[in-house]
């Protein structure tokens, strides 16, 4: 492993093809990246790692033009430029393939390879080697299922010869054979000495595919990884940093739980939901785990990786391909989120504006739920709504000085609302999207020891969180998703971070009971 | 396998009987509209037998206005946008050229309509630039201009007036005049139809071969994948609205071409071109349809006027007719849509 002075040092090499450094970017008070660096030799395909939040896709819209960055240098070709937007990169030598693919739907594939001045014999030179074997001009972009669509612009990409050829999770939604064939095409493109930047969430694929690794962690490069045997430790450490003491010490002993006492109770009687080989689209394939009555279960996944999808079918907002979902043993196909709030599974969405009527006011937002049935039209009891209301307040400790609109308090306010919405007409299951992403640490405190507290009562909880260290806060279980298929489950006692983020990454737990990073 | 020319194996045009089925979907609501527009000719004749040659060129001169300012519309909402001020735009554009031609020689109406058809791009442009700068949202920045033109066209001649060159006024009125041509057929081609050829066709058969008419299509579907794709998003914006205001100042010439002068109030055609960019299959989010297909549906929506006409049917009733047929026509196609899309 090289450090970021190294990294530096040879970056003053004129044999770079592109190099980043200094780059900072703000948005208002938020610090995106605070001093991050990428440098790329000709002829080598260099990943680009960091975990949810380091400033990753702040880097690559800065290098494609998207973004302006608040200062730093970008140097191509030992010459600086400033890129303005990606027809610029592109002129630059810079060719960028996303994540959502930059076809135009209601274009065919004919207009749109004119679009972007594409030499159509290149691009079809191009598809066979990438595994399409057929492809019509004249359809619709709109009629060609996603996977085509994702290996029609990495061909239109490679058709432009791009010096330097940007890959955003080039693989993910690709099944396994085209993901051979591109990676394998991919790695070809060394021997031009063209170079290619890479970023997936497979560290395996990496460690196969690239020559180098730069980290990002908090917005800053902190290190330069040379690939090799141990390279996925190497990075997996980097993405973690030090796992040191932290700030407020009390939070990170385990909120204490009621649990131990009645737990082979538990054991013997069905589950409160039970999910068998659920699949959605390309996202979800065959997920399978039992949430039992009177526990919080941890769910853990990097970004995209089926979990919008879980949390979609289980609050009844999108429906399953395939698979069951078992209610207290009842089998459960849920059209509308109604269907599943009758069943008693409830979400805390992730993005709080999806749960709150934001201009009304806390009261009303907690009696929603409450009155909001069809079959209940008509005068609502104001003695027992403002019954049940106060003493959800009262219980999630909300900060109701500006209760008259809920847009006005805080977010974790705002938070607490969303969750006390649903138990004040009491909760069976409740479903947790990231509930604490963005709150200060001692709402995100209060809100581990309700979620504590209501699986003591009975609730069953599931918890989809970003921040590991919540799992062992807060959770009994954990179970671990990675494209799309659960790969890990494992007591919170022994999920720590670095255990949960080589999970996390589709690295296999191999020495999980010794425990000790290498 | 380095070098593959544009016939490989591998990517390919569609053979004949794929591309008449795929000309037979993508063209299914225009062909549609044809049938129906056929289908109102057939009982225009049946309750009006005496319909003939006048009353058709009356027919296509009332709807030529009309046609504009749904060339105009159909550009900004295929671009992702919706332009309020087409019918003010008009009304300006269309005071402007009676006051300048009043007074003047008839070589004087060639720099006007020059200078008209100029203007138009020039206004359009302004809407377009205001859009792209003030990032408020095209229907809020349209409205706006919508009473903007109004007042400047009232600032301009505050009461009907101005005048009309002569030869500009035949070249509306009446029929081709041919000597090559019998006249049972030059009778059915109004002079007016010609016009209408000519001036969509002048801008949209160039737009249709290159880049820009791409682009519109492109900044409409999907924003940011056109911005990806390297399309220059505003620039193409400022131009799908200064086309609009082209179009907007053909419709305000045939204006001043029928009347012989100009009225600063503007007239019905801000929601009747919505309305035939509806029902001729345009997408109101942008980025689907085509141009004809508007085109067509004016026709059906003048038609339809002409026939309650015919049929001494209220006025006012006749309004409701219209708004009825526009309603379970776009209804109708919608639920053909999504049967076939099912199946």
């Amino acid at each position: 492993m090289t450090n970021t002075a190294d990294a530096t040092s040879s970056a003053t090499d004129s044999g770079l093809l592109l190099e980043a450094s200094g780059v900072v970017k703000t948005y208002g008070a938020v610090t995106a990246l605070s001093d991050a660096s990428l440098s790329v030799r000709p002829g080598e395909v260099h990943a680009l790692m960091g975990a949810n939040g380091a400033g990753k896709s702040t880097l690559v819209k800065i290098l494609t033009g998207a973004v302006h960055p608040d200062r730093g240098r970008i140097v191509i070709r030992g010459k600086e430029r400033a890129v303005h937007n990606p027809a610029e990169a592109r002129k630059n030598g810079l060719v960028s393939v996303y994540q959502e693919p930059a076809l135009i739907p209601d274009l065919d594939v004919g207009s749109n390879l004119r679009l972007t001045h594409t030499p159509i014999d290149k691009f079809s030179a191009w598809l066979p080697k990438l595994g399409v074997e057929k492809l019509d001009l004249n359809e619709m972009i709109g009629d060609i299922p996603l996977a085509v669509l994702r290996v029609m612009d990495l061909a239109r990409a490679l058709a432009l010869e791009p010096d330097v050829l940007l890959l955003d999770e080039m693989t993910a939604a690709l099944p396994a054979d085209l993901a051979e064939k591109v990676l394998d095409t991919v790695g070809k493109q060394r021997e031009t000495g063209q170079s290619v930047i890479f970023i997936s969430h497979r560290l395996l694929e990496i460690n196969a595919l690239c020559d180098r690794a730069t980290v990002l962690r908090d917005g800053e490069t902190v290190g330069v990884v040379d690939m090799g045997p141990g390279a996925e430790e190497q990075i997996v450490e980097l993405m973690l940093g030090p796992q040191g003491e932290d700030d407020e010490s009390d939070i990170h002993t385990r909120v204490s739980t009621g649990r131990d006492a009645d737990e082979s109770a538990s054991e013997d009687r069905l589950p409160r939901l039970r999910i068998r080989d659920l699949s959605a689209g390309t996202k979800l394939k065959n997920v399978s785990f039992e949430l039992r009555a009177g526990e919080v279960l941890g769910l853990v996944a990097l970004e995209g990786q089926g979990q919008d999808e879980l949390f979609g079918i289980l609050s009844g907002s999108r429906r399953a391909d395939g698979g069951t979902l078992e209610v207290d043993g009842v089998v459960h196909d849920f059209r509308h989120p109604a269907d599943a709030i009758a069943e008693g599974l409830v979400l805390v969405p992730g993005d709080r504006s999806e749960g709150l009527l934001p201009q009304r006011s806390v009261r009303e937002n907690i009696a929603l739920p409450y009155t909001a049935r069809a079959r209940d039209w008509g005068p609502i009891s104001m003695g027992s709504e403002k019954v049940m209301v106060d003493m959800a307040i009262e219980r999630l400790q909300i900060d109701t000085r500006a209760q008259g609109e809920v847009q006005r308090l805080s977010g974790g306010n705002q938070q607490k609302v969303t969750i006390a919405r649903w138990i004040a007409g009491g909760v069976d299951t409740l479903l947790c999207f990231d509930p604490t992403r963005g709150i200060d640490i001692r709402t995100k405190r209060q809100i581990y020891h309700l979620l504590r507290e209501l699986a003591a009562d009975g609730s069953a909880v599931l918890l989809y969180t970003s921040e590991l260290e919540e799992v062992q806060l807060a959770c009994d279980r954990a179970v671990v998703i990675f494209g799309g298929s659960v790969v890990d489950e494992m007591p919170a006692d022994i999920a720590t971070e670095a255990v949960l983020m080589r999970a996390a990454y589709g690295l296999p737990r191999a020495e999980s009971t010794a425990e000790a990073p290498a | 396998m380095s070098a593959a020319t544009p016939a490989s194996p591998t990517v390919q045009g569609s053979s004949a009987s794929t591309n008449a089925r795929r000309f037979l979907k993508r063209n299914a609501w225009l062909l549609a509209l044809l049938v129906l527009l056929a289908v109102m000719l057939v009982f225009t004749k049946f309750i009006q037998p005496d319909y003939g040659p006048r009353a058709f060129v009356i027919l296509v001169v009332a709807a030529l206005p009309f046609a504009f300012a749904t060339a105009g519309q159909t550009m900004a909402i295929i671009a992702g946008g919706i332009d309020l001020s087409i019918a003010a735009m008009m009304a300006l554009i269309s005071v402007t050229a009676a006051s300048l031609m009043q007074g003047q020689s008839g070589e004087f109406g060639i720099v006007v309509v020059a200078l008209v058809l100029a203007m138009g791009l020039g206004v359009g442009a302004i809407n377009g630039i205001a859009v792209v700068f003030t990032r408020v949202p095209d229907i809020v920045v349209t409205l706006s201009f919508f009473f903007i033109w109004e007042g400047a066209a009232l600032m301009v001649l505050d009461s009907p007036g101005g005048a009309t060159t002569q030869w500009l006024r035949d070249l509306l009125t009446g029929t081709v005049g041919a000597s090559f041509i019998p006249t049972g057929i030059t009778d059915w081609i109004p002079k007016a139809l010609i016009l209408l050829v000519v001036g969509l066709g002048a801008v949209w058969i160039p737009l249709k071969l290159s880049r820009l008419g791409l682009g519109l299509y492109a900044i409409g579907s999907d924003k940011q994948a056109a911005f990806r794709s390297g399309v220059p998003v505003n620039r193409t914006k400022v131009a799908s609205y200064a086309l609009a205001g082209l179009f907007a100042s053909m419709g305000a010439l045939a204006l001043t071409m029928n009347t012989g002068n100009a009225t600063p109030i503007q007239g019905p055609y801000l929601m009747a071109s919505v309305a035939a960019v509806v029902l001729g299959g345009v997408s109101l989010a942008g980025g689907k349809g085509g141009f004809v297909g508007p085109i067509v549906a004016v026709f059906i929506l003048r038609l339809a006027r002409q026939d309650l006409t015919f049929m001494q049917v209220d006025p006012n009733i006749a309004q409701v007719v219209e708004g009825l047929i526009m309603v379970s026509v776009v209804l109708v196609g919608a639920v053909v849509a999504l049967r076939s899309k099912r199946s």
